[in-house]
């Protein structure tokens, strides 16, 4: 049974097409990095699965939600999906613990102690139990992303898609944030992480998937897909990474 | 419906609409041109004068920009008079709303003075530019670009604005369609014409704004810098 | 039945001040709700509705106030509703303000990033909860400055309406001008209230401009 499950789909800005027939299934639990050059379509591809953007041809399923060309239940779909985005994107008039209540409280109707407990534990969870009272301007890059996380943790989703969240960091900041998600990774989260970082990919990822001209172009176990790479495309984009 | 339109006896009349129109464009020119000219001297007092200087068009500024225009024409048209200074409808009007304009400009003119930084003009002399070539190329066109869609706004409302001068009959637009209602009784049609040329006034200054615009800044449209900042600029214009 | 300018004036003066800042009050909270109504549909609406109202923007703010005062004044009685002057004036210059506050908090709207959406929307809030819980609150926060100074034109302007005989400060500084042929005594005291009025809404305006930080001062 596949946490997620996509089929065939296709996505166009106006006559640009940049998902190609992209197809993946997910387990339960599964670990997957997807990889491709700038504008290979990956951001595309995690922005479908979240019904950010509208696609117009094939589906996606989780946790029994479908959605097509026709649309289908957005919100139930998003509720079981959570997505980090690179940017942060905090709200900055709510206070972290803000952040982090709201969608439970709105969306699920969750009573305020609840979902304040419900973030203590997922702020607890990201290293940030004590900044709960802070503004994201008072935090640096690395707390905002790791707020963020949490903030799409409380809504306990099944899968979680992150889209180059370390890309906006200072290098020495990174690493905070890499380390929450591979402990995510470790306590069976379900993810689908954008990455440049290629060590992080091969490391933590089950399984990477190369994404090229808005197809995938080669996945494989993530040790065996960088150790052997098939197609020249995955050899030319991983070989200065090699060194 | 006990009442139907009819426009035939406003029409009868239109030569003395079109000759009000005529009248509100001298007007409003001879304001504009002269409330510039109080911006200019404003803005640049402003930002290069002594600290007297600067409060006292501040004190200014804040006075013109704080009452309504109606009550400044009012206290220039009627009040004058009383410590001897008699002026014709019509130059009460003018003074009125340069006087107005001119507190308007001087802030939104100071706001694109103040946007160009020093290092710009610094920039401009190392390259061996004259101080003329500097004030043109460094100063003005870019702060005109950046204060441009404040400065047409506020010449629109200008225009618009000196509709109030019919409340001392001067000769204008608004006028003369309160003079064309008190004959035919047509009041409804008759402002509905009114409203019309204003609309056509309005739209046709708005294309000849862009088209300078285009002229004055040749390739790009003036940037924006945010649309926050475009906010507090619209918020900066008014009569 | 006041013959020459005194204290009794400026009383008089100060009620028509009073009708002053209530038809004001009237005019920004009738025109704020449409006002809000326009910019969300001018931002969120189906096309044709956003295209309608950009249209009428774009008419109201080609026509002078006054004008637009004549109109509605004469437009009611047209219809065959005979209102007091209050009602046309108030209706007036609740359109303008309508047009322009639209404009402005269509601005602030729109200057919040689009990320800040899509971050309610990956969240899985609707759309009304998004705006009420993400957008609007920071919106409201660019907005103040820029409305409190548009409310001094509102004050401003209400003083147009005294041209079809709704007796507020400016009228009655007329009224008391044919009584008193002081006009000098007379509209300055007038413009002494307006700027009583209005100077601390454009200080607190340009305060609040200043200050764009969209989280709460603590
Ligand atoms: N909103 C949009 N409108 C039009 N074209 C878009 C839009 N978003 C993305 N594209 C185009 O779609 C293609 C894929 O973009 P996408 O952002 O998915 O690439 P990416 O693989 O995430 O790249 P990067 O590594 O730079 O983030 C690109 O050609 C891009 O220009
Ligand atoms: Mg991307």
């Amino acid at each position: 049974m596949s946490a997620l499950h996509i089929n065939e789909i296709q996505k166009y800005f106006g006559a640009l097409l940049v998902l190609d027939g992209v197809s993946l299934d997910i387990a339960q639990s599964e670990v997957v990095a997807v990889i491709g050059r700038s504008g290979s379509g990956k951001s595309t591809m995690l922005r479908c699965i979240n019904g950010l953007e509208k696609i117009q041809a094939g589906s996606i399923e989780v946790a029994g939600h479908r959605i097509g060309p026709q649309g289908g239940d957005l919100r139930s779909l998003r509720k079981e999906v959570g997505m980090v985005f690179q940017s942060y994107n905090l709200f900055p008039h709510l206070t972290v613990l803000e952040n982090v209540t709201l969608a439970p409280k709105v969306v699920k109707g969750v009573g305020r102690e609840e979902a304040e407990a419900i973030a203590h534990d997922v702020l607890r969870r990201v290293g940030l139990a004590e900044k709960s009272g802070a503004y994201s301007d008072e935090l640096s890059g690395g707390q905002q992303q790791r707020v963020a996380i949490a903030r799409s943790l409380a809504m306990q989703p099944k899968v979680m898609l992150f889209d180059e969240v370390t890309s906006a960091l200072d290098p020495e900041l990174t690493g905070e944030v890499l380390k929450t998600m591979e402990e995510l990774a470790d306590a069976g989260m379900t993810m689908v992480l954008v990455t440049h970082e290629m060590g992080f990919a091969r490391q933590v990822a089950d399984r990477t998937v190369f994404m090229h001209k808005g197809k995938v172009w080669e996945q494989g176990p993530s040790e065996e897909l960088f150790s052997y790479p098939q197609t020249p495309e995955l050899r030319n984009f991983i070989a200065p990474n090699l060194k | 419906m006990a009442y139907q339109m009819n426009f035939a006896p406003v029409m009868a009349l239109a030569p003395q609409l079109f000759e009000g129109a005529f009248n509100t464009l001298i007007l409003s020119g001879q304001s504009i041109v002269a409330g510039i000219a109080i911006g200019v001297v404003g803005a640049v007092g402003r930002t290069e004068g002594p600290r007297w200087l600067d409060r006292a068009i501040g004190a200014y500024v804040e006075l013109f920009r704080n009452t309504p225009l109606l009550v400044q024409l009012f206290l220039i048209f009627f009040g004058l008079p009383y410590i001897g200074l008699r002026l014709s409808a019509n130059a009460a009007a003018i003074i009125a709303v340069a006087l107005n304009l001119g507190a308007y400009s001087t802030e939104i003119l100071r706001a694109g003075l103040q946007a160009i930084p020093r290092t710009q003009i610094e920039a401009g002399l190392a390259l061996g530019m004259s101080r003329l070539q500097v004030v043109r190329y460094v100063v003005i066109v870019p702060a005109l670009r950046i204060i441009y869609p404040a400065l047409t706004g506020q010449l629109t409302l200008t225009l618009l604005g000196s509709s109030i001068a019919s409340a001392i009959s001067a000769t204008e637009l608004t006028a003369a369609g309160a003079r064309i209602e008190s004959t035919t009784f047509r009041s409804l049609e008759t402002f509905l014409c009114v409203a019309v040329i204003y609309i056509a006034m309005t739209f046709t200054f708005r294309f000849i704004y862009w088209l300078i615009g285009l002229l004055l800044f040749r390739r790009k449209a003036p940037p924006k810098p945010s649309l926050i900042a475009d906010i507090s600029e619209i918020s900066r214009v008014g009569v | 039945m006041i013959r020459s300018f005194g204290w009794e004036s400026v009383e008089f003066l100060i009620r028509g001040a009073g009708w002053t800042l209530l038809l004001s009050f009237m005019t920004f909270v009738i025109g704020g709700c449409f006002a809000l109504i326009f910019a969300l549909l001018r931002t969120l609406g189906p096309k044709p509705v956003r295209l309608a109202i950009a249209g009428f923007i774009q008419l109201v703010q080609a026509t002078p106030l006054l004008i637009i005062v004549f109109l509605s004044f004469y437009g009611l009685s047209f219809v065959g509703l005979h209102f007091p002057p209050m009602v046309g004036a108030g209706l007036s210059l609740a359109v303008y303000t309508t047009v322009f506050l639209g404009d402005i908090w269509r601005g602030c709207i729109e200057a919040i990033p689009r990320q800040q959406w899509e971050a309610a929307d990956a969240l899985a809030l609707t759309r009304m909860q998004q705006l009420r819980y993400v957008i609007l609150p920071q919106a409201f926060k660019i907005s103040l400055g820029p409305t409190v100074g548009f409310m001094v034109q509102i004050v401003k302007n209400t003083s147009v309406v005294a041209l079809i005989g709704f007796v507020e400060l400016t009228r009655a500084g007329q009224l008391l001008n044919n009584m008193t042929f002081q006009p000098f005594h007379v509209f300055l005291t007038v413009a002494a209230i307006y700027f009583a009025i209005c100077y601390p809404m454009s200080f607190l305006s340009e305060r609040l401009k200043g200050n764009r930080h969209v989280r709460p001062a603590h």
